[in-house]
């Protein structure tokens, strides 16, 4: 039990070697941040079998069926009772705008509270589901309003945005629905 | 004017501080010899300049002078107080300008009354304590000038973060600054011996005062912030191995682990490069934790404080002390000449043990930290948590502490079991009748169980050291020593008894609705809103009773703070000698009912209470070391007097 002993010498070196890994480590994290998005481990299957009701009176209600035509659309999970979606709706009419089409479901919500929402802030959708216990809401893996999710034309969930869609993020969202459609 | 005067205070102390370098770095050769003379009148005239610039800055805060930049971002007139005054520091700037300015207090104090080491040990302990200064002066006056002035003031501030307006947490941070400086004198230290190739007891008695109560501090900082966490945040539990509460505990461990070699080698003669290296380790641990706080590059609870950019200084920062340090003792350590020798069995050797346990955990706990960064290089995500964490740690932890238990009563030098085999018979019994008997009574897990017996024979164990002694005349650092020992034993015995008995019940009631929680009822009685200084909230109105006992009102809020806006929750608790009841407000359900999490967490304080013990320990320690420091310096102050009386 002493230290000091020749050979010994190269492991006072041993400190100095982890730190520098560490440094290495830590400089590769400040250059590359890591992407903070998780993952949807739904992305690649498809949408579960569901049918909800109408939502309002001037929308059809929602069904997988509703996107298996070939045709890739955006599914939006909303409610009229959260702060984000409004801030959101703006967007959604730019991609509507733009020439997608967009379904939504209603998370826990009341008919005229729900219209109330789309006079105020637009309607961007063709068809609104009404989920009131969110059973379709954690069937496809979302688990928080508002959700966007990117359905290519079989019903094969393709991207999820978790969170409002910002303003500068409406290019890319639209990138995805044309990958939706090769 | 206050701005103004606080920012010339802040740039004659950095130039004071590159005097202090140079200088002492100079008086070390032949030619320079003449320019250490300066060296002390410098650091201490550094620490008054750093003492008023802070002054100025609390000045500024109490009168929220909205037109600094800093306090329009991070306060408000309507803050209560006690918030101005920690909003001072309760931001990066300021906690900065804290951190240079209990350094260069440190430093002075060093200066004006170290004499033990021989001179040029000092000057360039001195000269290295500028040198780390230097650095977090131009970080502070290169990029955060907690002074600068906003063109035009705001009619109102921002507000201090809701979450770090809280009493405790106002004293959580300067806390662990303490601890870390602490840390930084003991690392200045180990710069200076190494220098001059002077390490030795003299060199570890005269580091042991700061390394304690850097100690004491980083103590009480993480059992602070763990209280913090386990009432702020309702989520009742009370360590989460956030790499925030990570970065608190490894430089802890490290001066752990130096306290105890620095005591082998102030006593023995023996360790010295081992305690040089864990002087260099003890404050990189506590750089690298600023680190990893400051520069979000790993995802935390402690996201406040992040800032990519200041991170990549705080990087070349580290990259610049701790990597030059670590070289200059790979080279210089081989030179270090041998301690003495002990033997395996023998005081010694239990502590080379507990050192080496002490960093093995400090190894786990960095690793476990870092590893979801190693993965991300490879494009990988994993989150890594008490799964990994907690058996990873007891497997170093229970070894440690049975020698603990132990240690204490082996001779120096050499030792026998033989001799302390019949003391130890009594804990043995306690810890393995202890196991048994929980056992045999109740289902809990391995590592509960495992904690719950050493934790009791650690607790008698820990006592031993004084039976057959004198109490009066026992010295003050054996007092220390069975007290913090005793203390780890209870804290030990509060986590275990937490994770193995803790009840809890999440209930969606209605108003009037009473539900039991282990041996309590809780009775919901209403909701109202209440309106505090700066926040409002739901409050519910609840009465608790313990196995049928008289009634407890109790009241958790959920909280909305509007300036900035964010929610809180305000958990109860009712604390009884055996445990806490633990109760959050959640939300109101579609049908009025409100979601209740409630806890019953048998012995959860002790948790704290430990911790406290093993402070005062350090406390009773560092008390002790000190008076027989003053009383020999004031004995050869009297012999000097005599011989000067003699002379004439």
């Amino acid at each position: 039990m002493s230290e000091g002993q020749k050979a010994s010498r190269w492991a006072l070196w041993l400190p100095l070697a982890i730190f520098a890994g560490f440094i290495g480590l830590a400089v590769s994290g400040l250059l590359w941040p890591a992407d903070r998005n998780v993952a949807s481990t739904m992305i690649g299957k498809p949408l579960p079998q569901f049918e909800l009701p109408a939502a309002v009176p001037g929308r059809p209600g929602l069904s997988t069926a509703d996107f298996t035509d070939g045709k890739p659309r955006l599914l939006n999970v909303f409610a009229s009772w959260c702060i984000p979606c409004a801030l959101e709706a703006p967007q959604l009419s730019q991609l509507e705008a733009a020439g997608a089409e967009i379904h939504a479901v209603a998370i826990r919500d009341r008919t005229e509270d729900v219209s109330l929402f789309l006079k105020r802030y637009g309607n961007p959708f063709t068809r609104i589901g009404k989920d009131d216990i969110s059973a379709v809401q954690l069937g496809i893996g979302s688990s928080g309003v508002p959700e966007t999710f990117v359905i290519d034309g079989s019903g094969i969930i393709r991207y999820q945005h978790i969170g409002d869609i910002r303003p500068e993020q409406v290019p890319m969202i639209l990138e995805k629905l044309k990958e939706a459609q090769r | 004017m206050i701005a103004e005067f606080g920012l010339i205070a802040l740039w004659l102390a950095a130039a004071l501080a590159g005097l202090q370098l140079l200088a002492g770095a100079l008086s070390l050769t032949s030619r320079g010899q003449v320019l250490g003379g300066i060296v002390r009148p410098v650091a201490v005239m550094q620490g008054v300049l750093c003492a008023l610039a802070f002054g100025a800055l609390i000045v500024l805060f109490l009168q929220t002078d909205l037109s600094v930049k800093l306090v329009a971002t991070n306060s408000h007139s309507a803050k209560p107080f006690i918030y101005k005054l920690s909003g001072t520091w309760g931001n990066h700037e300021g906690s900065m300008l804290l951190w240079v300015t209990v350094m260069g207090l440190a430093g002075s104090f060093v200066a004006l009354i170290e004499r033990r080491l021989p001179e040029p040990t000092m000057l360039a302990t001195l000269a290295g304590q500028a040198f780390v200064s230097l650095g977090f002066y131009a970080f502070l006056l290169a990029s955060s000038n907690p002074f600068e002035r906003l063109p035009v003031p705001p009619a109102e501030g921002q507000g201090l973060n809701p979450l770090l307006q809280d009493v405790g947490l106002a004293f959580h941070p300067p806390t662990l600054y303490l601890g870390y400086v602490g840390l930084s004198v003991a690392f200045s230290f180990a710069i200076g011996a190494l220098v001059t190739r002077n390490v030795g007891p003299a060199f570890a008695r005269a580091m042991r005062p700061w390394v304690l109560g850097a100690w004491i501090f980083l103590t009480l900082g993480i059992s602070a912030g763990s209280y913090w966490a386990y009432y702020e945040l309702g989520w009742g539990g009370w360590w989460f191995w956030d790499p925030v509460e990570n970065a608190s505990l490894m430089p802890w461990l490290a001066a752990t682990a130096l306290l105890h070699s620095a005591s082998v080698l102030a006593a023995r003669n023996a360790l010295r490069a081992w305690t040089v290296m864990l002087g260099v380790v003890a404050f990189s641990m506590s750089m690298v934790g600023t680190f990893l706080v400051r520069s979000g590059i790993l995802t935390s609870v402690h996201a406040f404080a992040v800032d990519p950019e200041r991170g990549s200084f705080i990087l070349a920062l580290l990259v610049i002390y701790i990597g030059g340090a670590l070289t200059l003792f790979a080279v210089r350590a081989s030179t270090v000449t041998e301690g003495e020798r002990f033997a395996l069995t023998s005081r010694e050797g239990a502590l080379v043990f507990n050192n080496v346990m002490l960093s093995a955990i400090l190894g786990v706990v960095l690793f476990g930290t870092l590893y979801p960064l190693m993965t991300e290089a490879f494009g990988q995500k994993v989150s890594v948590g008490p799964p990994y964490f907690n058996p990873m740690a007891a497997l170093f932890a229970v070894p440690m502490m049975i020698v603990m238990a132990f240690g204490p009563l082996l001779r120096w030098r050499q030792d026998n079991f033989a001799r302390i085999r019949g003391q130890l018979i009594l804990p043995a019994l306690i810890s393995v009748g202890v196991a048994a008997g929980l056992f045999a009574a109740e289902a809990i897990g391995a590592l509960p169980l495992i904690g719950l017996a050493v934790a009791a024979g650690l607790g008698v164990a820990s006592l031993l050291p004084l039976r057959g002694r004198n109490l009066r005349r026992t010295p003050l650092p054996v007092w220390g020593m069975v007290l913090a020992h005793f203390g780890v034993a209870v804290t030990l015995f509060g986590m275990a008894s937490e994770s193995a008995f803790s009840v809890e019940k999440l209930v969606a009631a209605r108003v009037g609705q009473t539900t039991e929680v282990g041996p309590w009822q809780v009775r919901f009685v209403e909701i109202q809103p209440v309106a505090g200084p700066n926040w409002t909230a739901l409050e519910a109105d609840m009465f608790a009773s313990y196995r049928g006992g008289a009634e407890v009102e109790i009241r958790p809020q959920a909280r909305s703070f509007w300036s900035p806006p964010q929610m809180t929750s305000e958990s109860a608790l009712v604390t009884r000698w055996n445990g806490q009841l633990y109760a959050v407000l959640g939300e109101e359900t579609d049908d009025g009912r409100w979601q209740l999490r409630l806890w019953w967490k048998p012995f959860v304080t002790l948790i704290w209470y430990g911790s406290i013990l093993i402070a005062l320990g350090g406390l009773l320690a560092l008390i002790g070391r000190v008076a027989s420091d003053v009383r020999r310096v004031v004995a050869r102050d009297k012999i000097a007097d005599r011989r000067m009386e003699m002379a004439k």
